[in-house]
């Protein structure tokens, strides 16, 4: 288990997450990115850019 | 046979990637080669061992470079570099579609303040000013009067990116609470979905709610003709239901299906993978 950088809440990892997967803290909504999985390292996702989008 | 070695071009690993990652997981014939535009070094000499790239990046100009590096050097991508291009600007989107004939709300360009208030002026109030590179309802005006289109005007002229001085005028269109989102993959529309919105921005991303559509024959001859004209092989079209039938008024490259894929049961990132491994072997075969 790891924990929220922004909130400090519990984050819960599914089994099958994957480096680079962005999560939303269940408490506090903020997106996270899992930076690494092995260990499990949370940071906050950068933020939106003007290019982004679809 | 070797396993298809299919790049996917990312630099988040959002819902959708995520899909995509396991659909490649659940074949034999293809091995996943991640793309991390965060990481990646495109080194003309030597670029990545890819039988095929899938564009999911979310990043528009890295999307196009490293599309037009890889492309340009013999691997397939999806979408193209032209597509992608086309796509990610709203009036080289509107081009195409107009001289295909693929219906599509009137627009209007101008690259002045001025120039544009009399745009704004002949088309008639209301009118939709958008960005020409925006996307999830971003920095979209929907401008009711002179007052206003003066202002709004005004504001955009202090924003820094260059394309802030294109003005991409759009006739405003009344539509019933809802557009509608189809999904065109290889020729075909594979489903379609409603987004509804209280407000007049009905984008998932600003909490407009979906619902399945029915993809009827008009429906599906009209996607099918924008993506074409664009020149997309895997697009998400967007579009409005007007008095006098539907008219496209978006299309999407990298395509978003979270919010749809919560509404039909249609399992979009198998038919992309599948669709990303057949049009390749197809090509290595009439290359042979």
């Amino acid at each position: 288990m790891s924990a929220c950088p922004e909130c400090g809440s519990t984050l819960e990892l599914g089994p099958d997450v994957i480096a680079h997967e962005i999560i939303d803290c269940p408490s506090c909504g903020i997106e996270l990115e899992v930076v690494s999985v092995d260990p499990i390292t949370i940071e906050l996702a950068p933020q939106e850019e003007e290019d982004w989008g679809e | 046979m070797r396993k298809l070695r299919l790049g996917l071009i990312f630099s988040r690993i959002r819902h959708e990637e995520k899909l995509l990652i396991l659909a490649v997981q659940r074949r034999e014939d293809v091995e996943l080669v991640l793309l991390n535009t965060n990481r990646l070094v495109l080194d003309l000499d030597a670029l990545p061992e890819v039988d095929v790239a899938l564009d999911r990046e979310i990043s528009q100009s890295r999307a196009l470079h490293v599309l037009n590096i890889l492309e340009r050097n013999g691997i397939r991508t999806i979408n193209s570099f032209a597509a992608a291009r086309i796509g990610g600007d709203k009036v080289l989107t509107s081009n195409c579609l107009w001289k295909a004939g693929v219906p599509t709300p009137r627009i209007k360009v101008a690259f002045t303040r001025e120039s544009a208030l009399n745009a704004i002026e002949a088309l008639g109030y209301p009118v939709v000013l958008k960005p020409v590179d925006g996307s999830w309802g971003r920095l979209m005006a929907r401008i009711e009067n002179r007052t206003a289109a003066e202002a709004i005007l005004e504001h955009k002229s202090h924003l820094s990116s260059y394309y802030h001085g294109i003005f991409y005028l759009q006739e405003y269109v009344n539509k019933p609470g809802r557009d509608i989102r189809a999904f065109v993959i290889g020729g075909e529309t594979v489903c379609a979905t409603y987004r509804s919105a209280a407000h007049w921005l009905t984008n998932a991303a600003l909490g407009g709610k979906t619902s399945a559509c029915p993809i009827t024959p008009d429906l599906d001859d009209l996607c099918v003709r924008a993506c074409q004209a664009v020149g997309g092989d895997a697009i998400a079209v967007d579009l409005m239901e007007t008095k006098d039938g539907l008219t496209v008024h978006e299309v999407n490259c990298a395509m978003e299906f979270k919010a749809s894929m919560e509404a039909v049961k249609v399992d979009l990132p198998a038919l992309l993978i599948e669709y990303c491994v057949r049009t390749t072997h197809g090509q290595k075969e009439r290359n042979r």
